[in-house]
């Protein structure tokens, strides 16, 4: 097969794109620690009300400025929900589903993760800036779907970051 | 009109009565599907805007789940297999075999069983589950059991397609297959393996679960099994229309191929590369390893080189026949394509819009870049660059040669007018629309959701104004897309009646001859499986073996 | 198969004539890559 000289060119310009997407993503991903949420542990969908932590979601202080936020995700609503934060918090979301699959998203962040019943989704986010962030379903999820969210009010002066 | 009598040399350049009357017969319910799917999507587009309330009785993700399986499952379906079919019928002698033509009705009556019953279902507000249709939410079990037929209907058709090629190679031997009808066979192949996934989830896990034959279903496993078919779905609706712009574009500019070679090895990898890479749409899951995502991200990047070297082809086509015509310039072979013809305006306008679209989609199979647009509106505006215009149009470019030529009519002055005005319609909403979508969905914006603010967040009442935009522009497809039903009538039953040419593209003189491994299916089906078996066989066992429990059917409207 | 058979330049065209070609493949990868690092910095700035 014939490849012109100028394919050539392209293809090798276009592979070289792409393998630099992938070392930097790589990079990013596992040596930054900022890979996509990819949690493994399991709990019974139609026991989570009875197993801890998520007989019990809410807001827990694990270190300075740092939380760790247990919710549970159901047609069509979170818990807790109405949460406060001070500004600078660094907080990891516990979430699993009470039935079927949802979203779980801050619009204007890079927290976006699928509960998927009888899974355990976590993810972790620092909230440097104060102010309200929608959290809402982003995965249809029945009739309520559009309603489905809650939020976070994140308190401190505003400009004052920790 | 006298019959004309046709020379053997004509009637191999036409396909016969009996494939036209079938190849018809798909793409007839192609455009009802594409119909009705298209009121479905104006409606939601004018109830996401706030511009309108549903009728008593009418739920919104009832439109959407119509929307997405009538577009996605069923107009590019039917139309794909009418399309196949009829290219396969003319590059190999201009009629199918009488074994093919059978499979090819059965495979049509199938599909279009199944399509009613599911339709019934979506109508019934019993299968509001979206064309996703995602566990644990379940709809009736004959929802699950149309799109089984459906599935296992284009089974039947793509065996016919098969058939006739292989019947062309024994009569044939040694000599390398026509371009349409070796691309139609790939497209078929990467098909039957694609399809094998969800139809395991469907007759193996969810139908029994939505009967209550047994209790919990893992949901996870259907999922996998689910995009481990989505994925190359969309390159079951791409290769068709590359089959367009590789082989029947040349001839509609009055150029030749590029690369046969070339082009058959594009095709190849495409069915390698477009199977291994589905937890790209799960990147954001638990219960799926960040490492076997990122095995998906790499596989998924090597899908973009076929394409790669589409474009490369596609633009030596046009600079190659431009230049023969005496244009000059670096860019001056732009200017001299058959811009009015809208055999070429409007697949062209589907090359151009997928530009933008193959950029999004390599952003959105980005690993953890996934995380900014999974979910939102950004994807819905991806996928109606991708399907909705770059397919999409190639399907509506190709109608306005396929449908007089199967008919025995002709494209009139007239209506290749209305047809240079109906795709630049559709260009300009569909521009508003998924413009704003991808706008909107950076903004975190979600997709498959009714109207809302969200009880007034300030987010969500500053989405409202791109809301807004989406719907203008969607009434504007909208307004195409009657256009385009209506023509496709036209051309179908009352256009003059004449001759019509079926374009099929030549390789240029002293082309370098068409390397015989490529044509050795075997091979590429064998490294394509063993391609699926590294990037999914261990996740798989595990999702078998380490499982939470599975869960209940719920009915959530 | 094809390794040792004359190449039909004159007919696939010399590199001047395919020029047109390379400069628009590469104005698409210009896009591809502005587009995918737009993404990659609003996705750093927001973590």
């Amino acid at each position: 097969m014939h490849l012109h000289k100028y394919e050539k060119i392209w293809l090798l310009f276009g592979g070289g794109v792409l393998v630099l997407f992938i070392l930097i993503l790589s990079v990013n991903s596992f040596a930054m620690g900022m890979m996509p949420p990819s949690h493994m542990e399991m709990i019974d969908p139609t026991k989570v009300d009875q197993t801890p932590p998520f007989d019990n979601p809410g807001l827990r202080q694990v270190g300075d400025n740092e939380y760790e936020l247990v919710m549970t995700a159901f047609i069509f609503g979170y818990a807790p929900n109405e949460i406060e934060i001070p500004a600078g918090a660094k907080v990891t979301f516990k979430v699993t589903s009470k039935d079927v699959v949802h979203g779980f998203a801050i619009p204007g962040t890079n927290v976006n993760m699928m509960i998927t019943p009888g899974y355990i989704s976590t993810l972790t986010h620092t909230f440097s800036d104060p102010g309200e962030y929608l959290i809402l379903c982003n995965e249809y999820c029945g009739i309520g779907h559009q309603v489905m969210a809650t939020r976070i009010v994140v308190k401190g002066k505003e400009g004052e970051k920790s | 009109m006298e019959e004309r009598k046709d020379t053997a040399a004509v009637q191999k350049m036409r396909v016969d009565r009996a494939a036209s009357s079938l190849c018809m017969a798909y793409l007839l319910i192609a455009f009802f599907a594409f119909g009705l799917a298209a009121l479905a999507g104006v409606l939601q587009g004018l109830v996401r805007g706030g511009m309108v309330t549903l009728p008593g009785g009418i739920n919104y993700y009832q439109l959407l789940t119509a929307h997405g399986v009538l577009m996605g499952l069923v107009f590019t379906t039917f139309f794909i297999i009418g399309f196949l079919i009829s290219g396969v019928a003319r590059t190999t002698g201009g009629a199918l075999t009488p074994g093919s033509l059978r499979l090819g009705w059965i495979g049509w009556a199938l599909m279009t069983v199944g399509t009613l019953i599911g339709v019934v279902t979506i109508l019934r507000n019993d299968a509001s589950v979206l064309y996703t249709f995602y566990a644990p939410m379940k709809a009736s079990p004959y929802f699950y059991i149309g799109t089984a037929l459906l599935v296992v209907g284009s089974w039947i058709a793509g065996i016919g397609i098969i058939a006739s090629y292989r019947a062309w190679r024994k009569r044939n031997p040694g000599k390398t297959s026509p371009l349409f009808s070796f691309m139609a066979v790939a497209t078929i192949v990467l098909w039957f393996i694609a399809t094998i996934g969800v139809a395991v989830s469907v007759v193996f896990l969810l139908i029994p679960w939505s009967f209550g034959w047994v209790d919990r279903v893992n949901v996870l496993l259907t999922r996998t099994l689910f995009w481990y078919f989505g994925h190359p779905l969309v390159y079951f609706w791409l290769m068709p229309a590359y089959i367009a712009w590789y082989v029947n574009i040349p001839r509609i500019i009055g150029g030749k191929l590029f690369s046969d070679a070339l082009a058959r090895l594009a095709f190849l990898l495409l069915i390698l590369f477009s199977i291994p890479v589905g937890f790209h749409h799960q990147l954001t899951e638990p219960g799926v390893s960040a490492d076997w995502k990122f095995v998906h991200v790499i596989l998924t990047f090597a899908v973009v080189i076929p394409t790669l070297m589409t474009a490369f082809s596609l633009f030596a086509v046009f600079e190659t026949t431009g230049r023969a015509k005496g244009a000059k310039g670096l860019f001056g072979w732009f200017a001299v394509l058959p811009w009015k013809d809208v055999r070429f305006f409007a697949p062209m306008i589907g090359m151009l819009a997928f530009i933008p679209a193959g950029a999004g989609g390599i952003i959105n199979a980005s690993n953890q870049l996934n995380q900014v647009v999974h979910n939102t509106i950004w994807v819905t505006g991806h996928f109606h660059l991708t399907a909705a215009t770059s397919v999409t149009l190639t399907f509506f470019g190709v109608s306005y040669w396929l449908i007089p030529a199967l008919t025995g009519r002709t494209l009139t002055a007239g209506i290749n007018r209305l047809g240079i005005l109906q795709t630049v319609l559709w260009t300009i909403g569909m521009l508003i629309m998924s413009g704003s979508m991808h706008y909107l969905g950076l903004m975190g914006a979600p997709r498959r959701t009714a109207y809302t603010t969200y009880g007034d967040s300030a987010a969500a009442l500053g989405w409202m104004p791109y809301h807004q935009l989406m719907a203008i522009g969607g009434v504007l497809l909208f307004l195409a897309a009657a256009l385009m039903v209506g023509i496709v009538i036209y051309l179908a039953f009352f256009a003059p009646k004449g001759m019509t040419e079926y374009p099929i593209g030549e390789e240029a003189a002293g082309a370098l001859a068409t390397p015989r491994i490529l044509e050795r299916w075997p091979v590429w089906i064998g490294i394509s499986v063993f391609l699926i078996l590294i990037a999914y066989g261990m996740p798989i066992m595990d999702q078998v073996t380490h499982v939470p429990p599975g869960s209940p059917p719920i009915r959530t409207w | 198969m094809s390794r040792n058979v004359p190449q039909f330049k004159e007919k696939t065209g010399s590199n001047a004539s395919l020029k047109g070609t390379l400069a628009s493949v590469l104005l698409v990868g210009a896009f591809i890559v502005v587009s995918w690092f737009g993404i990659f910095f609003l996705f750093l700035s927001r973590s």
